[in-house]
């Protein structure tokens, strides 16, 4: 399984604050779940992962670029962090 | 042998207590010469926008390990011998304290730097975020400029 969570403005706009889905396969990587979010939840989802100042973390380290995922991984998307 | 310093992390809904905080980072040691702190507090006005309440949002976990991480590389930069931060969550309003940051040293200049520095990054890195309601409308409150600029300074060597 991968564990996919949404915070802030971006658990807002989709409407979800986390999902779980089957691993696919070895190799499957960020970019991938990206797209596979995309196809399964609609052009909505596309337009709001895709804006360019979303920040994604596996296993709760900020990620830039694309990365292989394994299974078992915690995926997250949110905006830049605004605390203090 | 060099003792690491201790270092504290909390992540909270209630409110806190600067001064049982302060007498905590001396917890029976004598070697502190210095302790600085800093209280972060909502303000009234953002932006010119009035705030009636200002909601925290957080990554439980991720929070944590980041806000210990900051800590951990101001102490490996600054000679430190305790490091305590508190961060509220949830619904807060104008006057109240949302952070607190306080750095025990044996000299004031690395207890003042690691205590900014600690700020500096906790603003930028560590998963937060404000929303804000007043007047009937909502608004997420954006990640500043000026912010990501004050935490690259830590990255030259130009300040110590």
């Amino acid at each position: 399984m991968l564990k996919v969570l949404f915070f802030a403005r971006v658990r807002e706009q989709l409407g979800c604050a986390s999902l779980e889905l089957l691993f696919p396969e070895t190799g499957f990587d960020l970019d991938g779940l990206q797209r596979q979010l995309c196809d399964e939840h609609g052009e909505g989802w596309c337009d709001v992962l895709r804006q360019d100042n979303i920040i994604r973390a596996v296993n709760q380290v900020v990620v830039t670029g694309n990365v292989g995922l394994s299974d078992g991984d915690e995926v997250a998307f949110f905006p830049p962090v605004t605390g203090g | 042998m060099k003792q690491p310093p201790l270092i504290t992390v909390q992540v909270q809904k209630d409110n806190f207590d600067v001064g049982l905080l302060q007498a905590g980072l001396l917890a029976g040691s004598s070697d502190e010469g210095a302790i600085a702190t800093f209280t972060g507090y909502v303000r009234r006005d953002n932006e010119s926008r009035t705030v009636e309440t200002l909601e925290l949002e957080h990554y439980p976990g991720m929070t944590e390990a980041s806000i210990m991480e900051i800590a951990r590389q101001a102490a490996a930069r600054w000679p430190l011998l305790a490091v305590a931060i508190v961060h509220r969550v949830g619904v807060l309003h104008p006057g109240e304290q949302i952070v607190w940051v306080g750095v025990a040293s044996s000299h004031r200049e690395a207890a003042f730097s690691a205590c900014e520095c600690i700020m500096d990054f906790l603003k930028t890195q560590a998963p937060f975020w404000k929303k804000e309601q007043g007047a009937g409308q909502e608004h997420w409150v954006s990640a500043r400029h000026i912010d990501s600029k004050r935490a690259a300074r830590w990255q030259t060597d130009s300040i110590e």
